[in-house]
């Protein structure tokens, strides 16, 4: 008797997850663990708090795991608003903390509404490209390019490049699932590649002092600048990459093995436990570890494809694709930066990063995920 | 719904996987990028990266060694060290010096002073070396920073081994100090190839002993191959080569004696040096008035510089070894012995003395009108006539006196080791033909001759001098090197290295001549010149009182209330007792004293006073005004 009911709220519980999909979550938050151990050495209370994040993560995700998504679809709207109320709200009234305006204070709690448009702009225009399925016409994309880059443009102004660029990222993917025409893709890849190549080859005329680039503040341009010769700045904004790039580095194949990484524990990385955490990894477990790392983001990220291309509705398919694709430009842009072929843009490694925000941002992705994947027959056609 | 497309679900599904695959595609060639990106660091430049990651980890820490200790003859400690913290910058690393110093000084108190003595040290230093703002931290004021410290990069906190001098200004002319290695120091390290010796250290011997046995005392750098973190924090050592620390130093100097002489000058400037005639170790070696060696080691600030290098009292010189003085009537038992030792006097031969003596159209005049009457060798030195000594001179001539004198090492560097002595000067024919120019002044003249005799004329030598002359006088003519120290000690195996006392020469004298000579001399304390001076001394000395000119008085009375104290005549005694077997010998100058038995044979009896008998005086000694048949 009473070991069905257990069984019952069992299969309440956890019968919504996806065992792949978790599987894979899985693998990623105990590597992950193994590397937060090692970074937090120094700062024991880290590590509790980090089990105490993973905790509230992972409820998040079964809580949203259990809500269909026709539910969710009646949520994109109002998320939206209120994201984008408070993004104002920010931009008139926020806290100034580190020289960027990031946080509301509502009096009892401050919240950052940029992390929760990583997730409502992607509803939103799921939402908006679901409502316009049966007939989509140009004008609808020019409306979805609105919906997404106003939220873009104000957590931009904060300014958060890192989070702008992943808000942007997800939209973007939405809309390109949405269909969007190839003979505008086309265009803006090329317009960027020659950017970026331009930046590359012309970079120390570029980076000469007092050459003001438009719509750029001056330290975005030290970023970048930096990144293309870290030695102009070895002991301010290039230590960052000089350091964790040595430390990649010297981690070779095999690493120098768990806790035994010299550029981690004598603190020569700087911010190890969250952003440059991939460089702890990689000095301590070398080349064989990121490469065990990239195969469980590539299986993560093809899981979640997996689910999209198998969902029923076009809400589900397009959310599905886009979350997948978020965790693709989290620990792309993440990578990148730690092993110095992007600029240092604040963006935390996926799934491993010390940090509660991100961590509950993410699982929340992976609920979303779940509940596509298990309310994908329910859905109504 | 004209410019819509209807979109057929089955074809818009088979278009969403495409673009599935494709951002799969996309997944993977990013991916791609960071692996070749990955691999290019951590295989193809791996071994670039692991050297640089232990360029950065390990860091090779010189540990300066323990400077040599300098004791003096009963081990007192006259230079030890001490450990305290200092605030240093280095300047390379400090984008505005002033403002960050401003900023340095809300937390911890930096005077006026400070700032100035660091001004000078950066002028003088290369700018990647740390400097020190603030030297002997507080506890409090060092907790005040570090809570602070990452407000100022390039200041830090630094434990360093001070060098400090216990008595201050007592015995500093020996002592000398250390100061900051400089250029000059540098090149002579270099020189010596002693380079790895110095690496990381910061000071130098500057003055006195610390400079001549700086090799000594040094001892040599260690090395400790440390872990560090990003912030420079030693984690942990890997390997240590010890320093060796350097050699103590043990003086023959006496720091009580010594103590005994300097306050027995009061407020008065001259010299004193005091030799062990059986050794020639220095017993005490004064030049007054004295300075503080301890200002000197971190670099002396301005205010104090501008008063020692200002004051007309010049108290950064060491009067004892480089500064010469014509000896005066000190110099008359040196001319009996010579005239016993050559044959031109006997003791018993006496001559008449008018008050004058007349050469070459010239009256060359003794202190006492009217003369001393007849006078033999012995009243010539107890009641100091100068009419015998002027025909002396003459008789002997000048040649036979420059070569006599030169025996007792008078006109040379007596090799002592403090560096910089002065030579002083030993005339005769063949010195002043190299020091003139003109033929006209390089002629030597018979009259010259004759106030040689008496100490006058071109005669000029260091307090060391005669007081090395008057020991090998004291010691039968077997003379010595002085020397202040008297062994070197290896402070890790206690081994003594001795600075053995070897004779340097003895000097071709009867022990009849030397007897008469000592004789006269025990009769100046007893019942000459410097009698007063040595009224009831338990103990026989033997003694000469001096002059030494400043002012040409050309037959004129020399009262000495109208000359101005500048312009006084120098006093001098040389003096060694007991007279029968001799413990101390020693050379005293006063400048502008006046009278020799009048200011500086009161300071002798002092001396002895406390080296024979171990009577500490009370106060200066007194300037004896009574005493006026004294020249």
């Amino acid at each position: 008797m009473q070991a069905t009911a257990i069984k019952q709220v069992l299969r309440s519980t956890f019968g919504v997850l996806d065992p792949p999909l978790m599987a894979i979550a899985l693998a990623l938050l105990a590597y992950a663990l193994v590397v937060v151990i090692s970074a937090t050495a120094d700062f024991p209370s880290r590590l509790n708090q980090h089990f105490a994040n993973l905790a509230v993560a992972l409820g998040a995700m079964l809580v949203v795991a259990r809500v269909p998504p026709q539910r969710l679809m009646t949520l994109a709207l109002p998320a939206y608003l209120v994201g984008l109320a408070l993004l104002v709200g920010v931009a008139v009234a926020g806290d100034v903390s580190k020289g960027a305006r990031r946080w509301l204070n509502l009096g009892f709690m401050r919240i950052q509404p940029s992390e929760m448009m990583k997730i409502a702009v992607p509803l939103m225009l799921a939402w908006y490209f679901h409502k316009h399925e049966a007939v989509l016409r140009a004008r609808d994309f020019l409306v979805a390019g609105l919906i997404l880059l106003l939220p873009v443009a104000l957590i931009a102004k904060q300014p958060d490049l890192g989070t702008a660029i992943l808000v942007l990222a997800a939209g973007v993917f939405v809309i390109f699932f949405a269909g969007l025409s190839y003979k505008l893709i086309m265009p803006v890849l090329l317009a960027a590649a020659l950017g970026v190549g331009a930046l590359v080859y012309y970079g120390d005329h570029l980076c000469a002092d007092g050459v003001a680039w438009p719509g750029i503040k001056e330290y975005q341009k030290h970023r970048v600048c930096t990144l293309l010769d870290p030695s102009t700045d070895p002991l301010g904004k290039g230590f960052h990459i000089i350091q964790s790039t040595i430390a990649v580095g010297s981690g070779g194949i095999m690493g120098k093995g768990w806790m035994k990484g010299t550029q981690t524990h004598l603190e020569f990385i700087p911010e190890r436990h969250t952003d440059f955490i991939f460089a702890v990894m990689a000095e301590e477990f070398g080349l064989a570890g990121a490469i065990l790392l990239v195969l469980l983001y590539l299986a993560l990220i093809a899981r979640g494809l997996m689910i999209a291309a198998q969902a029923t509705m076009q809400f589900s398919r397009l959310l599905a694709g886009s979350i997948s694709m978020i965790y693709f430009t989290y620990a792309f842009v993440n990578l990148g930066m730690v092993s110095g072929i992007l600029p240092v843009v604040g963006v935390p490694l996926p799934f491993v990063s010390y940090g509660g925000t991100a961590l509950v941002t993410l699982c929340i992705g992976l609920g979303i995920l779940m509940s596509i994947r298990k309310h994908r027959r329910l859905a109504p056609d | 719904m004209s410019a819509a497309e209807f979109r057929a679900p089955e074809q818009e599904i088979q278009r969403f996987r495409a673009r599935l695959v494709l951002a799969v595609a996309l997944a993977v060639l990013m991916f791609g990028a960071v692996m070749v990106r990955l691999v290019w660091l951590q295989v193809l430049q791996h071994d670039y990266y692991r050297t640089r990651a232990e360029d950065n980890r390990i860091s090779l820490a010189p540990i300066v060694p323990n400077r040599g200790l300098i004791l003096d003859r009963n081990g007192l400690v006259l230079a030890r060290n001490f450990s305290a913290y200092t605030l240093e910058i280095t300047p390379s690393k400090v984008a505005d010096l002033e403002s960050t110093i401003d900023d340095l000084s809300g937390l911890i108190e930096i005077q006026p002073r400070d700032r100035k003595r660091f001004r000078k040290l950066l002028d003088e230093s290369k700018n990647f070396e740390s400097l020190p703002i603030r030297t002997r931290l507080s506890d409090e004021e060092v907790a005040r920073f570090v809570a602070q410290r990452f407000r100022f990069p390039g200041v830090e906190v630094k434990a360093r081994l001070f060098r400090q001098y216990p008595y201050g200004e007592l015995a500093s002319h020996l002592l000398g100090y250390i100061g900051r290695i400089n250029d000059r120091d540098l090149d002579n390290i270099e020189e010596k190839g002693l380079e790895d010796k110095y690496q990381g250290s910061i000071y130098f011997g500057k003055a006195g002993l610390e400079q001549r046995y700086e090799f000594d005392l040094h001892g040599q750098t260690g090395f400790e191959e440390v872990e560090v973190s990003a912030g420079g924090r030693a984690v942990r050592v890997l390997s240590r080569t010890p320093p060796v620390p350097g050699n103590n130093l043990h003086l023959t100097v006496d720091l009580k004696l010594q103590q005994v002489a300097e306050q027995a000058f009061g407020n008065r400037r001259g010299a004193v040096v005091a030799i062990e005639p059986s050794t020639g170790g220095v017993l005490a070696l004064v030049s007054k008035p004295t300075f503080d060696p301890n200002l000197f080691v971190d670099g002396i600030d301005p205010q104090h510089w501008d008063a020692y290098n200002n004051s007309p009292d010049h108290p950064l010189v060491n009067r004892a070894l480089n500064a010469a003085y014509p000896p005066g009537s000190t110099f008359k038992p040196f001319m009996a012995l010579g005239a016993l030792t050559i044959g031109k006097r006997t003791p018993a031969q006496s001559i008449s003395d008018p008050g004058f003596f007349e050469f070459g159209g010239h009256t060359f005049r003794d202190d006492k009108k009217g003369g001393h009457g007849s006078v033999d060798m012995y009243r010539s030195i107890v009641a100091s006539c100068d009419t015998y000594y002027y025909r002396l001179a003459s008789d002997m001539g000048i040649d036979a006196i420059a070569s006599f004198m030169g025996q007792f090492g008078l006109g040379a560097r007596t090799g002592v080791d403090i560096d910089g002595e002065s030579i002083g000067i030993l005339p005769s024919p063949e010195w002043k033909r190299k020091r003139f120019r003109r033929p006209e002044q390089q002629k030597w003249y018979a009259g010259e001759t004759i106030s040689i005799g008496i100490g006058q004329g071109y005669n000029a030598y260091t307090p060391i001098q005669l007081a090395s002359a008057v020991a090998t006088l004291a010691n039968d003519g077997v003379r010595f090197r002085p020397h202040l120290v008297s062994y070197l000690e290896n402070v890790t195996t206690g081994e003594r290295r001795p600075i053995e006392p070897q004779p340097i020469a003895r000097l071709a004298l009867k022990q009849d001549n030397i007897d008469v000579i000592k004789h006269a001399m025990v009769g100046v304390n007893k019942e000459g010149t410097a009698m007063r001076a040595f009224l009831g001394a338990e103990y026989v000395s033997a003694g000469k009182t001096g002059t030494a000119q400043l002012f040409s008085l050309k037959g004129a009375d020399y009262k000495e209330g109208h000359v101005k104290e500048r312009l006084r005549d120098h006093a001098l005694f040389i003096a060694f007792a007991p007279a029968d077997k001799p413990k101390i010998a020693l050379a005293v100058l006063v400048e502008n004293g006046g009278f020799g038995a009048q200011a500086a044979a009161p300071i002798a009896r002092q001396v002895f006073d406390y080296w024979l008998l171990g009577k500490l005086p009370q106060g200066a000694a007194a300037e004896d005004n009574d005493a006026s048949d004294s020249n």
